[in-house]
């Protein structure tokens, strides 16, 4: 697949699959290409050659109702949540079933419950977007993503602008609802400590195209590219939990 | 040479523009006849675009009826005519200022806020989220704006009018001394309601759909940025006002109106 935006080459020959049911971790340093292609597997955008297969259909090419039908086997949460500001979270949620099920008020409503309980949102049905927080946000959008039941969820950097507190939350939400719902999950992100704990799957993008295979399959990887990424980018984060702020760890030294 | 090349290029934007807004329009006229309908969406927009513009209709109506009042009697009674006053001032409003500055205030107000609030959109994902529900933001978002900016504009090009025969009335009659009586009936004499109200109104409905398509094409089309959102809502405000001037003389020029 080939894309580009303008004269910008972003996605010049990538060839992957993404495993039925597992968590595939799409990878790669800021403008990489990670949500493009996120985008491009729900149509958003189309590709400039090449082809798309979601459950074995192509959706390069299609538009409209078609693509809408392609469309109803897929979830997305975007990296800002994408809820509609107009409108309270419980009819954020609400809303695709209104649209496209004949589900009574009463059964909105039940399941508009049971979904934000599921990703452990309480006490906020009457609440605009606007007034929750960054974690809270993220967990009503995949709630909403996962209302329909989609074969496929697509998180776009579900971990970006977080705390590592609420970032293990996620990550052990997304594992849960993949394993209880039997989900195709596919994950763009940059937070490798995150990648490294709940991906089965990694795709790791790069100028000439991606490296697949399991995490310990690349963190072992002998291309020199990968290694240095790696170790770059874990040599820079200060995004665990486990490891003490910067500023703290010069605040110990005696 | 370089002015002819950027005057070329100019022109094609323009063209370009003018394409991809017909298809807009078509998106739209599609979206109308698609269901389901979207009634609800419609009457709350009619409620942000018309409701709340009205406190700053009636008050400029109002402004604007009372200086063509004072004006009016002014140049007037300089030939003993200020008996025809009623007549100046309602066929000002009614055949130009009404639609035209109902138009532009419109467009400032309601134009503005409707590229703003689809801009946000864009720029937050909305938009995206909604395609990727299988949900037509033609269909949800930019249908009901447009429609019921078109729905708006005569109503309240009409309470424009209204509010200027009054502040007329108010400036002449109360004010300069003009009979009362002598203001309705000259306004009442002067008025044919084939020609002047129904032109009237036909002004507005133009101006409704051009305002309408403006304001949610510049919307729709921003750039996700808050640099673009911003881009847009000026634009919308700068191509609505003109669009509207240019429109109204050609709408008198051709329809006599």
């Amino acid at each position: 697949m080939y894309m580009a935006f303008g004269d910008r080459e972003v996605l010049h020959g990538l060839s992957c699959d993404f495993p039925r049911g597992k968590i595939s971790v799409i990878l790669g340093g800021s403008g990489s290409g990670k949500t493009t292609v996120l985008r491009l597997i729900g149509g958003l955008i189309h590709p400039r050659r090449g082809e798309i297969f979601v459950a074995g259909q192509d959706v390069s090419g299609l538009w409209g109702a078609d693509l809408d039908e392609v469309r109803h086997k897929l979830g997305m949460m975007f990296q800002g949540g994408a809820l509609l500001d107009s409108m309270t979270v419980f009819d954020n949620l609400a809303f695709p079933l209104r649209e496209h099920t004949r589900m009574s008020e009463s059964e909105i409503a039940e399941e508009v419950h049971r979904q934000l309980a599921a990703v452990n949102l309480t006490n906020v049905d009457n609440l605009l977007p606007g007034q929750l927080s960054g974690g809270m946000v993220k967990r009503a959008a995949l709630a909403r993503a996962i209302i329909t039941k989609p074969e496929i969820l697509l998180c776009d950097e579900p971990f970006s602008g977080l705390d590592p507190i609420t970032v293990k939350r996620i990550e052990a939400l997304l594992g849960r609802i993949n394993r209880q719902l039997d989900i195709t999950m596919l994950v763009s992100s940059h937070h490798i400590r995150s990648t490294m704990r709940m991906a089965d799957h990694v795709v790791l993008l790069h100028k000439e195209g991606a490296v697949t295979g399991s995490p310990s399959e690349l963190q072992q990887s002998a291309n020199p590219w990968v290694a240095s990424f790696f170790n770059e980018e874990l040599d820079e984060s200060v995004e665990s939990p486990d490891d003490p702020h910067p500023m703290l760890r010069q605040q110990a030294v005696p | 040479m370089a002015l002819i090349r950027d005057l070329g290029f100019a022109a094609a934007v323009f063209v370009d523009q003018l394409g991809k807004m017909a298809v807009f329009a078509g998106q739209i006229l599609r979206a109308v006849v698609t269901p389901p309908p979207r009634l609800r969406e419609f009457v709350q927009e009619i409620f942000k675009l018309g409701v709340l513009s009205l406190v700053i209709i009636c008050v400029s109506g109002l402004a604007v009826g009372m200086v063509l009042g004072l004006q009016g009697y002014n140049t007037l009674v300089r030939f003993g005519a200020e008996q025809s006053l009623g007549a100046v001032v309602g066929l000002s409003l009614l055949r130009e200022l009404g639609p035209v500055l109902t138009g532009l205030l419109t467009t400032g107000r309601a134009g503005s806020a409707t590229t703003a609030e689809i801009g946000t959109m864009v720029a937050t994902e909305q938009l995206d989220g909604l395609r990727m529900m299988s949900i037509n933001p033609i269909h949800w978002v930019v249908t009901p704006k447009a429609l019921a900016m078109i729905f708006v504009m005569p109503l309240l090009s009409a309470l424009f009018i209204v509010c200027g025969f009054g502040g007329g009335y108010f400036a002449g009659v109360t004010i300069m001394g003009v009979d009362g009586g002598a203001y309705v009936s000259s306004l009442q004499n002067a008025v044919v309601f084939s020609d002047d109200v129904v032109g009237s109104l036909l002004k507005a409905l133009v101006f409704g759909v051009l305002v309408g398509l403006i304001s949610t094409y510049r919307g729709y089309t921003c750039a996700p940025t808050s640099a673009g959102v911003s881009s847009a809502t000026t634009s919308t405000v700068v191509i609505g006002s003109v669009a509207i001037l240019i429109f109204d003389y050609f709408i008198t020029a051709l329809w006599g109106v």
